[in-house]
């Protein structure tokens, strides 16, 4: 693939108080335009309160079908919280009240009529630290088909199969699928954990720091992998790397103090942002 | 000098040399216990050799007596003259026995004190026999002849040849007295009285319908004609068990007859060789952990008590862990957070420090007086006036140590429950689990550990309960083990027998304390190995539940 050696020549540990340099990423998706895409999830006026503090702020923001869109944004700005509302993972914490709507194929996820774990089924979410289930390699990626009722061997044995070679693991655990995940290294409970998520087919893929817990390979396989998995699924995925950013993503949304700021194509966000406040944090002025 | 005192304080050595003193003390302690009621409770079963001296009597006669040396002592000289005894003025401290002369039908007593200064031609006689009875204790002395129906077939040294040969015939044939009683027996007389609880159940319903009591009478008369023909076999075999008999000659000359079927056992320890005594120790320490109880307890084995106390602890096991899961599920997933669920884990946890007493009072007034007594009405009117569950018994016994341990059980699964990781939670709840399902597939089997560990304090704690026993079901002597082969084969109606109410037992309600005082601590020994072994079998099952679902450490 022509972008890892790109990025392979690009030094780890480029100061993040430069501005990126685009051109150097060598990108074959240039010239999107947000005018032109086909729309997944539409976030409307979304106000989001943890008891009386403000999270989010009348976030206004549309998701593109088959896109990797990226949130970035300084710590504690809000873009995880936002993820996290794309499958209602904050109902879990007490006190949080949302305003606005999500829309999913026109569907305000927020209805009473809407089933959670449904919703959760059609939004798979990865976390930023692996969290593979203390079971086997198999069992892991079978447990959302099995929550689903799928119990035939011959079924449950084709789509582990898929997941895993979705998510570039097959090669690697193809011999011992029953050994425990915790045996893994984190690179590939990253990635079984994703294999995990993708399994029950969902239509759009939640990355929450994918690769911020994990070493630079393993962080790059991700990277590939999430490269690959855009042909099949809506990606949104948050990053405090925004050399990740740019590198992975087609959209970036910058957020700041719970305000999304901007919202564009990745490579006019990184190249020519028109907030003040984006040029500042991409060229590593706060944050 | 200061300064280094100062900097020996700062390197932490004193906290270190505490620490281990701490340990060490507590160490001591545990292996003291143990090896004390290991040696006092495993001494019991070596034969010792048995004395033979000429006792001098206050009077000045003389008298012969036999027999083991149990304990000795110092006493001193003043105490002994204050109460009678003649002692010569050089003596500050005089030696002391406490034998065990056995012989309780003749002379009245099994032990007897005697001081090593009155006992001249002190020896120890190969051919003194010990006979271990079935009544009356045992039995030191000398083997005159062996008799076999009625007639005199051996005497002298002939004699304790042909004993050995005699004594196995008739063991062999208790045994199977034994297996026809306990077994058959009792079979036909649980059929019996299920006949009669059914027969009266009808009647109660109103009147027998004739096919009914057609079939009653028929399988009445099938079990009488089976008991018939038990008893034809057993009249038989007792005959034949009670055909031989021995005579003995006490060491003061008198003889009696004892009857082989009285005898359990025959040995001449002087004469025993190391290997012979150790065959003599297992054999008796295998009796002492497979065999029931004889004389009051004093005697025997206690392998009704182990059973038992095995048994309530499972039961009991089956009882707390469902019952404690659930509600830590409940109160640690589901509950909201906030005072009353404070105050509800406030109040379980103060549970676990109420007396053990109290539970044992409250399950003797609320399951066995108000719970036995409605299922007693419901389901077994037929047998009342005498209760079936109305009155302490195995499950009662169960419950009321359930509820003992409840708290513990509690505490523990709702710590394990609260260590699982929010990560997980939330991967499984991601996929599109319900939170029912993540508990059930997730969570549940990741705290298992946890419920183990909770598990294992249940165990340790209920096992050892003496107290609340008492009063719930524990009984001195139970006719029959409470899991066997008649139907319904768990018969949680019974009582049974425990070994921590045993060792009180033995220990203070018996009726012959010397002896009985040895197997105090043999059955403390027991009890503990027991418990030990109910909880390694438990450490062993949360390790590889822990292997299985190790925490997550990334």
């Amino acid at each position: 693939m022509t972008e890892t050696t790109a990025t392979k020549t690009q030094p780890a540990a480029e100061p993040k108080t430069h501005a990126i340099d685009m051109s150097a990423l060598n990108r074959d998706n240039q010239k999107l335009s947000l005018d032109q895409e086909e729309m997944c999830m539409k976030v409307d006026d979304l106000s989001l309160f943890y008891s009386e503090k403000q999270a989010l702020h009348n976030i206004q923001l549309e998701i593109p079908k088959k896109r990797v869109t990226a949130f970035i944004g300084p710590s504690g700005c809000g873009k995880s919280t936002l993820l996290r509302c794309f499958n209602r993972m904050n109902d879990l914490v007490d006190g949080v009240r949302t305003e606005g709507q999500i829309l999913l194929d026109g569907q305000n996820i927020f209805d009473k009529k809407v089933e959670v774990a449904d919703l959760r089924r059609r939004v798979g979410m990865v976390f930023q630290k692996p969290n593979p289930f203390p079971k086997s390699i198999y069992e892991n990626v079978a447990y959302g088909l099995r929550i689903q009722g799928i119990n035939k061997k011959r079924v449950l044995d084709e789509r582990v199969e898929w997941a895993l070679r979705g998510a570039a693991l097959w090669d690697e655990v193809k011999d011992r699928l029953q050994e425990n995940a915790l045996g893994m290294s984190g690179g590939q409970q990253q990635r079984l954990v994703i294999a995990r998520t993708i399994a029950v087919e969902p239509e759009v893929l939640l990355l929450d720091e994918p690769a911020s817990a994990l070493d630079p390979i393993s962080t790059l396989k991700i990277e590939e992998l999430i490269y690959e998995l855009k042909s099949k699924f809506t990606i949104v995925i948050v990053t405090h790397n925004m050399q990740q950013a740019a590198r992975v993503s087609d959209y970036t949304a910058f957020m700041y103090m719970g305000n999304l700021v901007e919202y564009g194509d990745t490579d006019t966000l990184f190249t020519n942002p028109t907030k003040k406040q984006t040029e500042d944090y991409i060229t590593g002025r706060y944050g | 000098m200061r300064i280094s005192v100062n900097s020996w304080f700062k390197s932490g050595t004193p906290w270190v040399w505490l620490n281990a003193g701490a340990v060490s003390i507590s160490v001591i302690m545990v292996v003291g216990l143990l090896g004390l009621i290991a040696v006092r409770g495993l001494d019991h079963f070596w034969p010792a050799t048995v004395i033979e001296a000429e006792l001098i009597v206050q009077d000045g006669s003389q008298r012969t007596i036999a027999g083991e040396i149990v304990q000795v002592e110092h006493v001193s000289a003043a105490q002994l003259i204050s109460s009678g005894v003649d002692l010569p003025d050089d003596v500050e401290f005089a030696k002391r026995y406490l034998l065990k002369v056995g012989n309780r039908d003749i002379s009245g007593s099994d032990f007897a004190w005697a001081l090593d200064r009155h006992m001249e031609k002190q020896r120890y006689p190969t051919e003194l026999m010990v006979l271990e009875r079935r009544e009356w204790g045992n039995f030191y002395g000398y083997l005159e002849a062996v008799k076999k129906d009625g007639d005199i077939i051996a005497t002298g040294d002939e004699a304790w040849l042909e004993l050995a040969g005699l004594m196995e015939r008739v063991l062999s044939i208790h045994d199977q007295i034994y297996d026809i009683e306990k077994g058959e027996i009792g079979t036909i007389n649980h059929g019996i009285e299920r006949l009669r609880l059914r027969e009266r159940g009808l009647a109660l319903e109103g009147d027998i319908p004739p096919e009914d009591a057609a079939e009653i009478a028929a399988q009445r008369s099938e079990f009488d004609a089976e008991y018939e023909d038990i008893q034809a076999r057993l009249s038989g075999l007792y005959q034949s068990f009670n055909r031989d008999s021995l005579i003995a000659r006490t060491v003061d000359g008198q003889e009696i007859e004892v009857n082989l079927g009285k005898v359990v056992r025959a040995f001449q320890p002087n004469q025993m060789g190391l290997i012979e005594k150790i065959g003599f120790y297992f054999a008796k320490l295998w009796e002492f952990v497979s065999d029931d109880p004889r004389e009051a307890n004093t005697e025997g084995g206690i392998f009704p008590a182990i059973y038992g106390t095995v048994l309530m602890v499972l039961l009991m096991s089956v009882f707390v862990t469902p019952f404690g899961v659930v509600a830590a599920v409940y109160l640690r997933e589901y509950a909201k957070q906030g005072f009353l669920t404070q105050t509800i884990r406030i109040a379980v946890n103060n549970l676990a420090g109420v007396p053990s007493i109290v539970y044992g009072v409250f399950g003797l007034g609320f399951f066995i007086y108000f719970l036995g007594d409605e299922i007693d009405q419901i389901f077994f009117p037929a047998a009342l006036p005498a209760p079936t569950f109305g009155t302490p018994g195995l499950l009662w016994a169960s419950l009321t140590l359930a509820l003992l341990t409840v708290p513990v059980v509690i505490v523990a699964t709702e710590e394990g429950l609260s260590r699982i990781p929010r990560s997980v939670r939330e991967g499984s709840l991601a996929l599109g689990a319900t939170k029912f399902e993540t508990l059930w597939r997730i969570i549940i089997p990741m705290s298992s550990p946890a419920m183990m560990t909770g598990l294992i304090l249940a165990v340790a704690r209920a096992a050892g309960e003496v107290a609340p026993l008492m009063l719930v079901g524990v009984v001195k002597l139970a006719p029959s083990l409470p899991l066997d082969a008649n139907y319904p084969f768990l018969h949680l109606d019974q009582k049974f027998m425990h070994l921590g109410f045993h060792i009180y037992d033995v220990g203070f309600q018996s009726p012959n304390v010397e002896a009985a005082r040895p197997l105090v601590y043999a059955t403390a020994l027991l009890l503990v190995m027991v418990i030990g072994a109910l909880n390694l079998a438990s450490v062993a099952i949360r390790n590889r539940l822990r292997e299985k679902y190790k925490a997550l450490e990334v």
